[in-house]
């Protein structure tokens, strides 16, 4: 039952150059390129939601746009659905366009504000359905904005009359207009409050069931991406470090970046003070990463051998992957705290017209 | 701050009185001043010579040199007799109607011109700003002149070449806006979808870019007064017997001392309209930028 | 106020001019916070967390756009109490960055981009110490130190935008301590760094907070961080402080169906992976502070409001138990409802 991946890509790169002044510039010099992305292989099966989860410098923002040819990489192939896509112009994508979509993560600078949400949510249609005309249009949008949970009478007014989660929503349904395969959220909740956010992500889990869509959630917080990904990319100053099913790599993290990520996560329980593992330092410059293994220089773990060659991912349980040389560490999730939640975990299926109390007396502090 | 949907007015149609960009233009005084007076001045250009006692053209040797106030010469007349008041207002209507297409045909070439520098930024873009530059680079009343020599005087010609020498600058104001709004999400997400280029520039940033560009046209207008203004009174835009207030102000030269308000009457509604027009632009450029698209 | 209280803050009401009246914001917050304590103010955009600190530091617009009753007192330097809200322009500026310090979320707004960083934190000194320049550069060096800063004496020469952002925010923390004010304002210093810079951040502040005994007021709208932070937290909802108690009482048995609603919504990381429900979420939107429900303020989206109660009564501060207040008129019936369901 091995089914093609959806998308497929190997050995991306995406380097910038850096504006160095008219007398300094050296075409081939090392310190001239920030490898944003520095050789990424992954693939993303179909149906499937990949969490990308990495800090500022990680290059998971520049990996999701890559992957969607707005910025095409400098090095490397991305296959979507068999056809390798990378070599394309904007003509030959167009095709391809329709059936990978982009929500962003900004709800303020996302909608143009000139535009109204019919406009905004009828503008697809008008490049990828020519047949469609005005009224078939309005009446597309509408269907979409209804999937998100607005009403189609908001069709004439303009963004700056919504709130920042019915913004985003707007952003989700333009995505959702030309009815695609593959979506890629480039931190669609991190600007929108903790209710909001919620309401947010079950709408996007409601979608994807109903749509069965195939999603990249790249986000910051592992909180989010482990209550809606199958499984999760931890990337770390533009390569992947570990990749594993969710469950799997919050139980069972096998690369120490992983763990000093979870180890920071603040949980709100309580005289919960642990010990954490506090990184020191700040990441390096994506310019001129370290040798061998860039996380080396912060690694509680470090030996010698981690500067000489790059570590590949290597396979250490099914479906997890590991880039580090050492396979001799015993590194600590905070879930071991909490094995097993309690049967009570299913009463947060809720209608989302009330709220329920999570089982917090069965955690304790 | 979130603004739900369900606090919105319910009638929509006088919405925009509350809209916040008037507002802050109508808390400008001197923006309001500005208005009243173009208004005013307007209003006087285009039904004023209906209005008065005598025309324009009308030679009274009898007359000539009467100061103002002296009859039914509101304003006096001039060395052949004509009425100053109506010359004024026939050559208002002249210099505005000149002051406002040119500002228009500007308008027109510099957003063209800026949106696709703009948007297209690398060779395209860099290309075409430094032909900007160039045209920039010319002292502009000197090519006006140039221009004026080598063509027949109408008024259309004097519009068209004062329009040639005054879009740069709205093509440098508009390339800047559309550069930095070329980087906004919502123009990411328009590439996303697959739109095409034209409309990405015209349909979704250029509306945008509105603000700054109806400000520059403002200040523009401004500007294409004064340079009729200029090239008129060196003698090389509007002929005589068509007046306008620069080439009232080239014949009132040699009469100073005689028949000072020969100059002054002009020469004062060149200012009032000139400083009318950067009041007004100033105001919109604070009650647009004020204008908050983000939040 | 109580010798070890270093802030006491009683009826403090906000009020923002809309065209002939004013629109209350802020409605009668009252805290105090002891030395090397911690209150958190949590609440989401729209709660006026942000407003309650500003007014407090007179950082909002001058009256008459603004209008501020209560008070809000701390200690001078010779520990006689002086009353914040009281006070004129020229006061608070002695009293800002002296007595009560306040850091923000942006530091890269928060720092002039054109000084050096040294020079901000001397300018900071000098404005409240007479000290000669080399004195002044010396302090700030040792105020890097403090705060963590790798190679500092390389660093005071940095620009702002040369520093990563848990840097610039070491920077701010640097120049709120400057003169070891008696009260730090946090507001929201930790939500644009990415989360280990954010640990390393709350590491620091635990730490300096226990080196100097100042009170933290915190204010953040991640219950995660009030955890890891607080030893008490207070809940705002619509300019009110709608549940407030030590963080276990808060955290562990909330009894305001806000407070209860915004726990549900946040993912659990111990159900990372499980096949999971939906998120509790909370129907409808943060009122217009111009036009309030009448009764309590969130009965419009509590899902357990009564009408002819909830509806009609505006509920007030109640203390449930030690150290614990609410703001809702069922909270008993609440209480043995949840009883019962455990």
């Amino acid at each position: 039952m091995k089914e093609r991946p959806l998308i497929d890509v190997v050995g991306l790169k995406k380097y910038f150059p850096v504006r160095k002044t008219f007398l300094a510039h050296r075409r081939d010099r090392d310190d001239n390129l920030v490898r944003a992305v520095d050789g990424v292989d992954l693939s993303i099966a179909r149906g499937e939601v990949l969490g990308l989860v990495g800090e500022s410098g990680s290059g998971k923002s520049t990996l999701g746009r890559s992957l969607m040819m707005l910025d095409p990489p400098t090095e490397g192939h991305i296959v979507f659905d068999n056809t390798e896509i990378t070599p394309f112009n904007d003509r030959l994508l167009k095709p391809y366009r329709k059936r990978m979509q982009m929500i962003f993560q900004d709800p303020y600078g996302s909608l143009n504000p000139r535009m109204s949400v019919g406009d905004i949510l009828a503008m697809p249609l008008r490049f990828h359905n020519p047949e469609l005309d005005a009224a078939g249009r309005r009446e597309k949008a509408g269907q979409a904005l209804e999937t998100v949970g607005l009403a189609a009478q908001y069709l004439d007014r303009y963004p700056h009359e919504f709130s920042g989660g019915q913004r985003q929503r707007i952003g989700i349904a333009r995505a959702l207009t030309l009815e695609p395969e593959f979506i890629m959220a480039d931190e669609p909740v991190s600007a929108l409050d903790v209710s909001v956010q919620a309401q947010v992500l079950n709408l996007f889990a409601r979608i994807r069931r109903q749509m069965n869509l195939t999603m990249l959630f790249v986000t910051h917080d592992l909180a989010v991406v482990g209550h809606i990904a199958d499984r999760v990319a931890v990337m770390y100053l533009g390569r992947i470090v570990e990749i594993a099913p969710t469950r799997e790599l919050f139980s069972h993290p096998r690369h120490p970046y992983t763990e000093a990520l979870m180890s920071a996560i603040p949980m709100p329980e309580p005289g919960q003070r642990r010990q954490r593992i506090v990184l020191q330092g700040d990441i390096p410059s994506p310019i001129s990463p370290p040798s061998g293994c860039a996380f080396r220089t912060r690694c509680p773990y470090v030996l010698p051998a981690c500067a000489q060659d790059r570590p590949l991912l290597r396979e250490v349980s099914a479906g997890h992957g590991v880039a580090c040389i050492r396979d001799d560490l015993e590194l600590v999730s905070p879930l071991a705290a909490h094995p097993n939640p309690s049967a009570s975990t299913t009463s947060l299926a809720s209608t989302t017209s009330a709220y329920s109390l999570p089982s917090i007396a069965n955690v304790r502090s | 701050m979130t603004t739900a949907t369900h606090y919105l007015p319910a009638s929509r149609r006088w919405a925009w009185l509350a809209n916040p960009t008037l507002r802050r233009f109508m808390r400008h005084k001197l923006a309001v001043l500005g208005v009243v007076m173009i208004t005013v001045l307007v209003l006087a250009c285009v039904f004023g010579p209906y209005l008065l006692h005598y025309n324009d053209l009308s030679i009274d040797i009898r007359n000539r040199f009467a100061p103002p106030f002296t009859g039914n010469h509101y304003l006096g007349t001039d060395a052949l007799g004509r009425d100053t008041a109506a010359r004024l207002l026939n050559a208002g209507r002249i210099s505005l109607m000149v002051g406002f297409c040119a500002m228009l045909i500007s308008i027109v070439i510099g957003t063209l011109i800026g949106v696709i520098a703009g948007y297209y930024r690398g060779w395209v873009g860099a290309g075409l700003m430094r032909f900007v530059d160039a045209f920039l680079s010319f002292p502009s009343v000197f090519l006006v002149l140039v221009l004026a020599a080598f063509t027949k005087p109408s008024p259309m010609m004097i519009t068209l070449i004062i329009a040639v020498t005054s879009w740069m600058e709205i093509s440098r104001i508009v390339e800047a806006e559309i550069r930095s709004l070329r980087e906004r999400d919502f123009t990411l997400a328009a590439r996303m979808i697959g739109a095409s280029n034209r409309w990405i520039m015209f349909r979704e940033l250029m509306p945008n870019a509105i603000g700054p560009i109806i400000v520059a046209a403002t200040l523009t207008i401004a500007n294409a007064i004064l340079l009729e203004a200029y090239i008129s009174f060196l003698g090389y835009g509007i002929q005589p017997p068509l007046p306008s207030w620069g080439n009232m102000l080239n014949a009132a030269q040699q009469y100073l001392g005689k028949a000072p308000w020969l100059a002054i009457i002009p020469g004062l509604a060149i200012t009032l309209a000139v400083t009318s027009f950067n009041f007004i632009g100033d105001g919109l450029r604070d009650a647009l930028d004020g204008r908050s698209d983000l939040k | 106020m109580n010798a070890d209280e270093k802030i006491a803050v009683a009826h403090l009401n906000v009020a923002f001019r809309k065209g002939a009246g004013y629109v209350p914001v802020v409605h009668d917050i009252n805290f105090t916070i002891g030395a090397g304590e911690t209150l958190a103010l949590v609440g989401e955009s729209g709660s006026g967390k942000s407003v309650t600190s500003l007014a407090i530091m007179k950082l909002l617009a001058e009256a008459p756009k603004t209008r501020i009753d209560g008070s809000a007192i701390v200690a001078d330097r010779h520990g006689a109490p002086i009353d914040l809200v009281a006070m004129g322009e020229q006061q608070m500026r002695h009293v800002r960055g002296n007595r009560v310090a306040m850091i923000f979320q942006e530091p890269l707004t928060s720092l002039n981009p054109v000084h050096r960083v040294g020079d901000q934190i001397a300018e900071a000194i000098r404005f409240h110490q007479s000290l000669s320049k080399a004195a002044a550069r010396a302090r700030a060096l040792a105020l890097l130190e403090q705060v963590g800063i790798p190679e500092p004496v390389k660093r005071l020469d940095c620009y702002p935008h040369e520093l990563s952002g848990g840097m610039r925010q070491r920077v701010m923390i640097a120049i709120a301590l400057a003169m070891e004010p008696d009260v730090l304002i946090a507001d929201e210093p930790t939500t644009a760094l990415d989360v280990t810079v954010q640990a390393q951040i709350l590491d620091l502040l635990r730490n300096l907070q226990k080196k100097n005994g100042m009170a933290i007021l915190f204010i953040t709208h991640n219950f995660g961080v009030v955890a890891e932070i607080a030893d008490r937290v207070m809940v705002m909802y619509a300019g009110r402080i709608v549940e407030q108690g030590s963080v276990s009482q808060v955290l562990s048995s909330p009894r305001m169906p806000y407070t209860r609603g915004l726990l549900a919504a946040v993912p659990r990381f111990e159900h990372a992976g499980l096949a999971q429900g939906e998120l509790g979420t909370i129907a409808g939107f943060v009122p217009d502070p111009s036009t309030p429900p009448s009764g309590c303020a969130f009965h419009p989206r509590c899902g357990y409001s009564i009408a002819g109660r909830c509806d009609q009564q505006a509920p007030v501060l109640e203390e449930i138990e030690m150290g614990h207040q609410l703001r809702c008129v069922r909270w008993r019936e609440l209480a043995t409802e949840q009883e019962g369901a455990r």
